[in-house]
This record gives C-alpha cells, sequence and structure tokens, in this order.
C-alpha cells in the first residue's frame, strides 16, 4: 500500500476511518468465532490432541495470533511505519517470545512426566 | 519535517528529543516502542510462567469453563459470555481511540474529544466488569472440601453437574462454638473469615445423599472431565479433610490449584492495573486536547502515542483472554 509515503510526506491526511471500522469487524468476527468454539467445544476437535496438545487449541492460538497482527498492525499503525522500525520491533518481540515458549513448555512437560507418577489418586 | 519545526518553534524551552529521527519516528514515539516492547516481554513472562504450571499439572488443573460461569442479573451456568462481553468493550474502545488518533491527524478538535471520551468511558466498563469478576471468583460458586496434601475434591450430582454445598449440606446444631473474648487468653474475633459449614456437617450430609457424588481434580485426560468416584472410595478421601472452601484467594481455591488463582490474580491484576493507569492517561490527554494544548502544538501526536500504549493494553488481554478463558 502506498500509505507510507502519504504518510511521511504529511499531504492531506485522508480518514481511515472506513478502514478502521473493517478492521473493528474482523476482530468481533474472530472473537465471536472464539467464543462460540469455547462454548461448544466440538469433541472432534477438543478431544484430537496434536503437536502437544488439542486441535481446538490450535485453532484458539492462531485466532490469537491474526487477532494480534490485526491490532499491531492497523491499530497501532505500524503498516504505516517505516520497515526498518517495523522489523525492529517484531522480529525482536516475536523471536524472543518463540524461544522462551519452548523451552519453558517443554520443561514443563518433562517436571510432569516426571512428577505426576508420584501423585497418588485413591 | 515541518511539524518539528512547528514544535520547536511554538515550544521554546521545551526539549522535544531533537530534530533526529531514526526509523522516521519522534523520540517519544520510539521510546513508547521501547517501552511497550519491554512491557510485551514481562506480561509473556508470566504468561508463560503461568503456562509452566499449566504444564507441569496438566492432569489436574481447573477448567475455566467451570471457573467463570457468571452472568449479571442471570442466575445459572453461562461459561465465557461474559468476558466474551469484556473482550468487545476492549476492543471496542480500542476503536475509538485509533479513531481519536484518525481525527487527530486531521486536526479535527471536537473529534478527538469526543472519541477520547468514550474510550475512557469504555476502559472504565472494562475495569468495572474484571472488579465484578474478581468479585465472583473470591466469593466463589459451589464450594468444596480441602485435604491434608493441598488437593480440592467438589461434589456433583448424578449426571456429574457441580451442585453447591449449601444446597445438600444440613447445619448441625452445637458443631461449633462460638469463641468469645471472655473465654480466651488469645482472642480473634472469627465471624466473615469461617466456611459456612464444617467438615463434619459436610461428610455427615454427603454420606446421608445418595445424589451427591465426589469429584477429584484429576483430569481423564481422554474425555477432558474431571473423575467422579464412588461413595466408598469418596469416604477415603474425605477422611483426609482438613477444612471447607468456599470461594478463592492467595491460600486456597474452591476450583482447584491454588497457583490457578495466584496466577488469576496476579495476571489479571497486572492487566487491570495497566487498564488503571491506560485510562488516567487517557483523562489527561483529554484534558489537554479540550484546553487545547495539541491544537498550539499544531499536531495531536501525543494523542497517538498515548493510543500506542491503549492498544497494546488491547493486545495483552487478547492473549490472556486465550490463555485463561479459552485453551
Amino acid at each position: 500500500m502506498a500509505h507510507t509515503e502519504a504518510h511521511e510526506a504529511h499531504e492531506a491526511h485522508e480518514s481511515h476511518t472506513g478502514l478502521i471500522w473493517k478492521v473493528f469487524g474482523f476482530l468481533s468476527i474472530i472473537t465471536i468465532v472464539e467464543v462460540i468454539l469455547g462454548i461448544i467445544k466440538p469433541e472432534s476437535l477438543h478431544l484430537t490432541p496434536f503437536l502437544g496438545t488439542s486441535l481446538l487449541n490450535w485453532i484458539f492460538l492462531i485466532l490469537t495470533l491474526v487477532k494480534a497482527y490485526g491490532i499491531a498492525w492497523y491499530f497501532m499503525h505500524l503498516r504505516d511505519e517505516k520497515t526498518s522500525l517495523r522489523r525492529a520491533i517484531v522480529w525482536t518481540v516475536v523471536f524472543l517470545i518463540c524461544y522462551l515458549t519452548a523451552l519453558v513448555l517443554i520443561e514443563g512437560g518433562y517436571m510432569y512426566d516426571k512428577l505426576a507418577p508420584y501423585i497418588s489418586w485413591s | 519535517m515541518e511539524a518539528t519545526v512547528v514544535t520547536e518553534n511554538s515550544n521554546e524551552g521545551v526539549w522535544s528529543g531533537g530534530g533526529k529521527k531514526p526509523f522516521a519516528a519522534s523520540y517519544g514515539k520510539m521510546m513508547m516502542w521501547f517501552f511497550i516492547m519491554s512491557d510485551a516481554l514481562t506480561f509473556s513472562g508470566f504468561l508463560v510462567s503461568y503456562g509452566l504450571m499449566r504444564f507441569k499439572f496438566i492432569d489436574s488443573w481447573p477448567i475455566a469453563d467451570e471457573v467463570f460461569t457468571h452472568v449479571p442479573f442471570v442466575h445459572g451456568h453461562y461459561p465465557m459470555y461474559y468476558v466474551a462481553f469484556m473482550t468487545f468493550i476492549l476492543i471496542f474502545s480500542s476503536v475509538t481511540m485509533v479513531l481519536a488518533v484518525d481525527a487527530g491527524h486531521q486536526m479535527k478538535k471536537g473529534k478527538v474529544t469526543l472519541y477520547m471520551l468514550l474510550t475512557i468511558i469504555g476502559g472504565a466498563i472494562f475495569l468495572g466488569s474484571q472488579a465484578w469478576e474478581w468479585k465472583n471468583f473470591i466469593g466463589g460458586t459451589y464450594g468444596a472440601v480441602v485435604l491434608q496434601d493441598g488437593k480440592i475434591v467438589q461434589f456433583v450430582d448424578n449426571d456429574g453437574h457441580q451442585i453447591a454445598l449449601s444446597d445438600f449440606v444440613e447445619k448441625q446444631e452445637g458443631s461449633r462454638v462460638a469463641h468469645t473474648r471472655s473465654n480466651g487468653l488469645w482472642f480473634e474475633k472469627d465471624a466473615g473469615s469461617l466456611p459456612p459449614y464444617t467438615v463434619n456437617e459436610v461428610v455427615a450430609s454427603f454420606n446421608a445423599n445418595p445424589a451427591v457424588n465426589l469429584r477429584t481434580e484429576k483430569i481423564d485426560l481422554g474425555v477432558k472431565r474431571k473423575t467422579i468416584v464412588s461413595k466408598e472410595e469418596a469416604n477415603k478421601f474425605l477422611a483426609k479433610a482438613t477444612n471447607v472452601v468456599m470461594g478463592a484467594n492467595l491460600q486456597v481455591n474452591e476450583y482447584g490449584k491454588t497457583l490457578f488463582a495466584d496466577f488469576f490474580f496476579f495476571i489479571t491484576g497486572f492487566h487491570g492495573f495497566h487498564v488503571f493507569s491506560g485510562i488516567l492517561i487517557n483523562i489527561i490527554i483529554f484534558f489537554n486536547v479540550i484546553i487545547g494544548t495539541y491544537e498550539k502544538r499544531g499536531h495531536y501526536e501525543m494523542v497517538e502515542k498515548v493510543g500506542l500504549y491503549w492498544h497494546f493494553v488491547d493486545l495483552v488481554w487478547v492473549f490472556v483472554f486465550t490463555f485463561f478463558y479459552l485453551v
């Protein structure tokens, strides 16, 4: 999109109102889908394991990331920032969080494997 | 560039971070991004530690659908609805915020004022909703019994639905004597802090009522439901009972793991505090808009910067919502 140039040149600031409402509609639809899935919890998704958790949880995670993208790109207008600034922000955070999450959750799974046999449920 | 020049001319003696703009972002905006990134990593640390404990106790973690089931003015079991409403409020206040920023770019003072006001109201509704959610969580729904080893056992009817202690427990006369100041060397007033029933009353009523079953925290990972045990086995559990629990706090939690309550209070509390400070900052900016500070300055970048913070708070909520209520 050519908005970057328009923004920098400080020309007549055209209103983005239409786009903002579209993004709002998009975020709302995702939230509604999440809530409906959360209430119904379809067994075919909820009870199907996939890569360490259920298929349903992966759907929630992906929808969440899509929402996060919508907020960061359009509401926090990362879209209109210089590519270099955008990358400095997004790549740093995404890389660090992925690293932390992977290490810590693998450790959590390990703790469960080792500790669960010692817990008596009878 | 024009904007910078205007700033320096109209605010003699006010340091604006200099005229240099790396990445074409002003000093203030850059610093807001620095802050947001560090705060994002702080929140990730919290949520990831929640994930660690959840994975560690994957077979006995509370099920969120059974914890947050209240809707104002309605009785019954309604998971998700209220928190979905809260999410909408926050997203909507993000929309009004971005509309304020948009109006600021066009130097429309009236519109900026209106949208800032709506944003503040949205934030206040969200904060009130969160307080209400906390109140329900602290007050509890059903009540449970805690065992010597810290495990929680709950009571369900024959269909497997949880039932409240008040639905089946009969009070016994004289089972509890109020401690008075006159006959104690050490006296603490205990009204209010005591659970509504004694362990003995719960056990007696449980055994007297065939329609009441006992459920442990153990989740059957195949069907993702907590395990309901037979009456004999239930009595083995109840023999180790130490206390009746109503509601949740930092020491005990009727819904299951105390850690769940600790993380819930800490993470949603920390997020709520962000919302609170966001509202305060929004109010300051709101009044600055009204008295024309930014009109004089020639640009509404301040609205944009506080907007970044506000959207970030919304962004964090999107993740808190997912990890506490959905997955």
